[in-house]
C-alpha cells in the first residue's frame, strides 16, 4: 500500500507554444512547483504541491498557464465527498487536527442572497446622491438616552457624551494581527483606514512601531494571551476592543506557531523570539459577565474614559443573552463575529461546524437589546463574511451600527482565497513572514487599492439608499421595512424580522 | 498626598489620583480603602502608594512601574497585565495574581488564591516575579510563557503547598517551590528538577528581597528544599496538526 495516498486537488497546463522558459512561475512559487531543469533548459511543473493562488497563472508573462481544479479524481459520491475523502486521508498520514484558513466556504445558505431591498417608487422621492447632500457619517459609542441644553439663543450641549469613534463610511477593516499577516499588509490597511475615515485593528499582534503613527485610526486588541498589551498600547488607539471569540473558531484560543515569532513579531506582542504564543481559550481573568465588567472597566481607568471600549464575540447559540451582557458590562460597542468569518489558522472542524449565520445574529441580538431598552447603550459592529456594498446596506437595515471586513480588504489586495495562510507561504505575500515573499505587497499600492474598494463602496451605499428614498444612514439603521425575504421560511423570516417578498 | 477613601467611589478616589500624578505628585497614602477597584491601574514609574485598608479587584492593572504596598490583604486580580513595578502585599492575595504579567514583582506575605500567574510571560529586560509566602490555590502558572513564580510554604504545611493544574500549558519561565509536589498536581506541559547552583543563586537573591521586605530571616530557606518546575518544550503543542 503507498503511504501517500493525497493526490493533486490542481492540474496546472503549461502551453508549450507559450511558454519561453523565462522562470517567472520558478521564482513566484514559494510552494515549489514550478522547477527549472538546467540540463533541459526547460520548466516543469509538480500538481502534487500546487494549492490553487494563481500567482503564477497571474505573473506568467505569455499567458502560457492555467491552473485547473481536478474535478473528478474519486468515484462520485454525494456522501463521501472529494474533501472528506482527502482530510482522512491526510490524517491517516500525518495523525493531528486540520488545519485551514480563511472563512467557512461550505455550501451553506447565505441569507444576505435571500434579502431583497426597496426602493422608491411614485409615492416617495428617491434621492440621486450626486446632487444631494447623503450622510453616511457614523458614530460608535454609547449614545444617552436624553440631552439636555442649557442657554436660549445659542444652547449649548449640557449632557457629557462618551467616547465615540467617528466613521466616514460604515465600514472598518476587521481584526488581522501583524503576523497572521504581513508588516505591509497591516502597514496597508492602517493607512488606508486613516485616508478614508475609518478603523483598522491590530488584533491580538501588538501595535508595531511602524504603524503607530496611524494609532488614531486603529483599534486595538486586548485578547487572551495579552500580546503586545501595556499602557501604551491601550492609549496610543483611537479604542479598545476585548476579543471573546472570533467567527473561525469560536470557543478556541489561538495559536501562533514559534516559528512565525520572529524578531519583528516578538517585539510587537513583546514575547521570546521563537516561542509559541499561546492565547488561551477563555480570558482566565473572565468567567462571567461580572468579570467582563472588571476588565472593561480596567481598560476604561487605565486610558482615563477617553477611548470606547469594545467587545468581540463570537455568533453562537444564545448570542442575545450574550450580547446584552456585553452591553450590560459596560461595552461602548460589541462586534460579533458569524460563522463566515475568515482567519490565518483555524481547525477545520471547528471552522466549518461551529457558530451561526451573522444574519440571525445580528437579527436578534438589535430586537433583544430593543426590547430591554438599551440598543442606545452601545454600538452594534458585525463581521463574518461582507463581500460587497449590498450585504453592508442590508446589515445596516436589520439593525447593525457598522460592518467589519477582513476578508474583502485581503481581497483588495491580491488574495485569492486559497486558504492556505496557516503555511505561511503565502506567494501574494499577505499572510506570510519570509522577506522573500513580503516584498510582493507595495503598501503604495495596497493603500490604493484599499482606499478604492471603500470609495466605491461608499457610492454603492449611497446609491442604494437614496433609490429608498433615505438621505442619512440612521434613518436606514434598523429600519427592516426596507427587508424583504425570498425562499424563506416563516421561521427564517420571523427570527430575521422581515416580511416576504411581495408583502 | 494622603487621601482618604472613605465614602468615595473607586472612580472618584482614582480621578483624584490620576490628577495628583498629572500635577507631579509621587507618594500617595490611601486610608480607610474598602474594595476600591483599580487602584495604581495604568501608572509608571516614580509613584508610591501606601495603602491602608483591603483595596479591591484588579489593584496595579496594566501598572507601569508604580509601587505599591498594602498593609493589609488584597483581593483578587492584582497586577493584571502589569508591565513594570512593584507590590508588596502584608497579608494575603486572592484568585488570578499576576494574570498575564510581562514585568515587575509581587510579594505576598501570605498566600494566594487560584490561577495565580497564569499567562505570565517575559520579554527582554522585563521578567515578572512572583513570590508566595505561604501557599498557592490550583492553576498557579497555568500556560505559564516567561518570569518566575516563587512558593515559600513558609508555615511548613504538611502535604503540598500548590494545588492542581499547576504549570498546564506552561511554555517558558519557572516555578520553584518550597515543599513536596506530586505528579498528579503538575500539567503534562512540567518538567521537575532539583535547584541548582545558577537556579539558587537567582531565587536566592529572590527570597533575600522577600525577606527584607517582610523582616524575616532568609537564613532558614536551603537550596535542597525547593524543587524547579520548567516546561520541557517551548513549543508544547508543535505538532498538534495536520497540514
Amino acid at each position: 500500500m503507498p503511504e501517500w495516498l493525497t493526490q493533486a486537488e490542481f492540474v496546472i497546463e503549461r502551453d508549450p507554444e507559450r511558454c519561453i522558459q523565462c522562470k517567472v512561475c520558478v521564482r513566484q512559487c514559494a510552494n515549489e512547483v514550478h522547477r527549472f531543469d538546467a540540463e533541459l533548459g526547460e520548466v516543469f511543473s509538480d500538481s502534487d504541491k500546487c494549492v490553487g493562488c494563481h500567482r503564477c497563472v497571474s505573473l506568467c508573462p505569455t499567458n502560457a498557464l492555467s491552473v485547473r481544479q481536478v474535478e473528478l479524481d474519486f468515484r462520485s459520491n454525494a456522501n463521501w465527498t472529494p474533501q472528506a475523502i482527502r482530510n482522512i486521508y491526510k490524517q491517516a498520514e500525518q495523525g493531528g487536527v486540520l488545519l485551514t484558513g480563511m472563512g467557512n466556504p461550505e455550501p451553506l445558505p447565505v441569507y444576505w442572497d435571500r434579502m431583497l431591498l426597496n426602493a422608491s417608487q411614485v409615492t416617495n422621492p428617491s434621492i440621486d446622491p450626486l446632487r444631494e447632500p447623503m450622510e453616511l457619517l457614523t458614530y460608535l459609542g454609547a449614545k444617552p438616552t436624553r440631552l439636555k441644553y442649557e442657554g436660549g439663543d445659542e444652547p449649548r450641549l449640557e449632557t457629557e457624551l462618551g467616547p465615540q469613534l467617528e466613521l466616514q463610511v460604515p465600514v472598518m477593516f476587521s481584526t488581522m494581527s501583524y503576523g497572521s499577516i504581513s508588516y505591509n499588509a497591516s502597514l496597508a490597511l492602517a493607512r488606508a483606514a486613516s485616508e478614508v475615515g475609518t478603523y483598522a485593528n491590530t488584533g491580538e499582534g501588538g501595535l508595531h512601531a511602524g504603524i503607530r503613527p496611524f494609532a488614531k485610526n486603529m483599534i486595538v486588541q486586548v485578547a487572551s494571551g495579552r500580546f503586545g498589551v501595556d499602557a501604551d498600547y491601550l492609549n496610543a488607539a483611537a479604542a479598545v476592543e476585548i476579543k471573546i471569540g472570533q467567527g473561525a473558531k469560536p470557543g478556541i484560543g489561538g495559536h501562533l506557531p514559534g516559528e512565525k515569532v520572529t524578531a519583528e513579531i516578538s517585539a510587537t506582542r513583546m514575547i521570546p523570539l521563537g516561542t509559541d504564543a499561546i492565547s488561551p481559550a477563555p480570558h482566565h481573568d473572565i468567567y462571567s459577565i461580572e468579570d467582563l465588567r472588571q476588565l472593561i472597566y480596567a481598560i476604561k481607568e487605565t486610558t482615563r474614559y477617553r477611548k470606547p471600549v469594545g467587545v468581540k464575540i463570537a455568533a453562537v447559540h444564545h448570542i442575545a443573552a450574550i450580547a446584552s451582557g456585553a452591553v450590560r458590562a459596560g461595552a461602548d460597542f460589541v462586534a460579533i463575529d458569524g460563522y463566515r468569518g475568515g482567519t490565518g489558522a483555524a481547525p477545520t472542524m471547528i471552522r466549518n461546524n461551529v457558530g451561526i449565520p451573522i444574519e440571525f445574529a445580528l437579527a436578534a441580538v438589535d430586537a433583544r437589546l430593543r426590547e430591554e431598552g438599551i440598543r442606545q447603550d452601545a454600538s452594534l459592529v458585525v463581521a463574518g463574511s461582507f463581500r460587497c456594498a449590498a450585504d453592508v446596506v442590508k446589515a445596516i437595515a436589520l439593525g447593525a451600527d457598522a460592518c467589519y471586513i477582513g476578508t474583502g480588504a485581503l481581497v483588495a489586495m491580491g488574495c485569492h482565497l486559497c486558504q492556505k495562510c496557516y503555511t505561511g507561504r503565502c506567494n501574494w505575500g499577505i499572510a506570510t513572514q519570509d522577506p522573500y515573499l513580503t516584498r510582493r505587497l507595495n503598501p503604495n499600492i495596497a493603500v490604493r487599492r484599499l482606499v478604492n474598494l471603500l470609495e466605491s463602496w461608499r457610492h454603492e451605499i449611497k446609491e442604494i439608499m437614496g433609490g429608498m428614498g433615505i438621505n442619512a444612514v440612521e434613518s436606514l439603521r434598523g429600519n427592516r421595512d426596507h427587508l424583504r425575504g425570498i425562499g424563506l421560511t416563516d421561521r427564517e423570516l420571523n427570527a430575521l424580522g422581515i416580511q416576504m417578498a411581495g408583502e | 498626598m494622603r487621601i482618604d477613601a472613605e465614602g468615595l467611589h473607586y472612580r472618584e478616589l482614582n480621578e483624584q489620583i490620576n490628577r495628583a500624578v498629572e500635577e507631579g505628585e509621587t507618594q500617595f497614602v490611601l486610608d480607610h480603602v474598602l474594595g476600591h477597584r483599580y487602584i495604581g491601574a495604568g501608572i509608571g514609574a516614580g509613584v508610591s502608594f501606601d495603602i491602608n485598608g483591603i483595596p479591591g479587584n484588579d489593584l496595579a492593572a496594566f501598572m507601569n512601574g508604580a509601587e505599591i504596598t498594602v498593609n493589609c490583604n488584597a483581593q483578587d486580580g492584582v497586577a493584571n497585565t502589569m508591565n513594570a513595578g512593584k507590590i508588596v502585599v502584608h497579608g494575603d492575595a486572592g484568585d488570578i495574581l499576576g494574570h498575564s504579567m510581562r514585568g515587575g514583582m509581587i510579594l505576598v506575605r501570605g498566600l494566594v488564591g487560584y490561577r495565580c500567574g497564569i499567562h505570565c510571560k517575559a520579554y527582554g529586560e522585563r521578567m515578572p516575579i512572583m513570590v508566595v509566602g505561604t501557599t498557592a490555590g490550583d492553576y498557579l502558572g497555568e500556560y505559564m510563557a516567561g518570569g518566575m513564580i516563587v512558593v515559600l510554604n513558609r508555615d511548613d504545611e504538611q502535604g503540598s503547598p500548590v494545588g492542581r493544574y499547576c504549570g498546564t500549558g506552561m511554555h517558558g519561565g519557572s516555578i520553584f517551590i518550597r515543599g513536596a509536589v506530586e505528579d498528579h498536581q503538575l500539567g503534562a506541559e512540567v518538567a521537575v528538577e532539583p535547584v541548582n547552583d545558577v537556579a539558587w543563586k537567582t531565587l536566592q537573591a529572590v527570597i533575600a528581597q522577600y525577606c527584607g521586605a517582610f523582616d524575616l530571616d532568609p537564613g532558614r530557606f536551603a537550596a535542597e528544599d525547593f524543587v524547579r518546575l520548567y516546561p520541557w518544550s517551548s513549543r508544547p503543542y508543535g505538532k498538534l496538526y495536520a497540514y
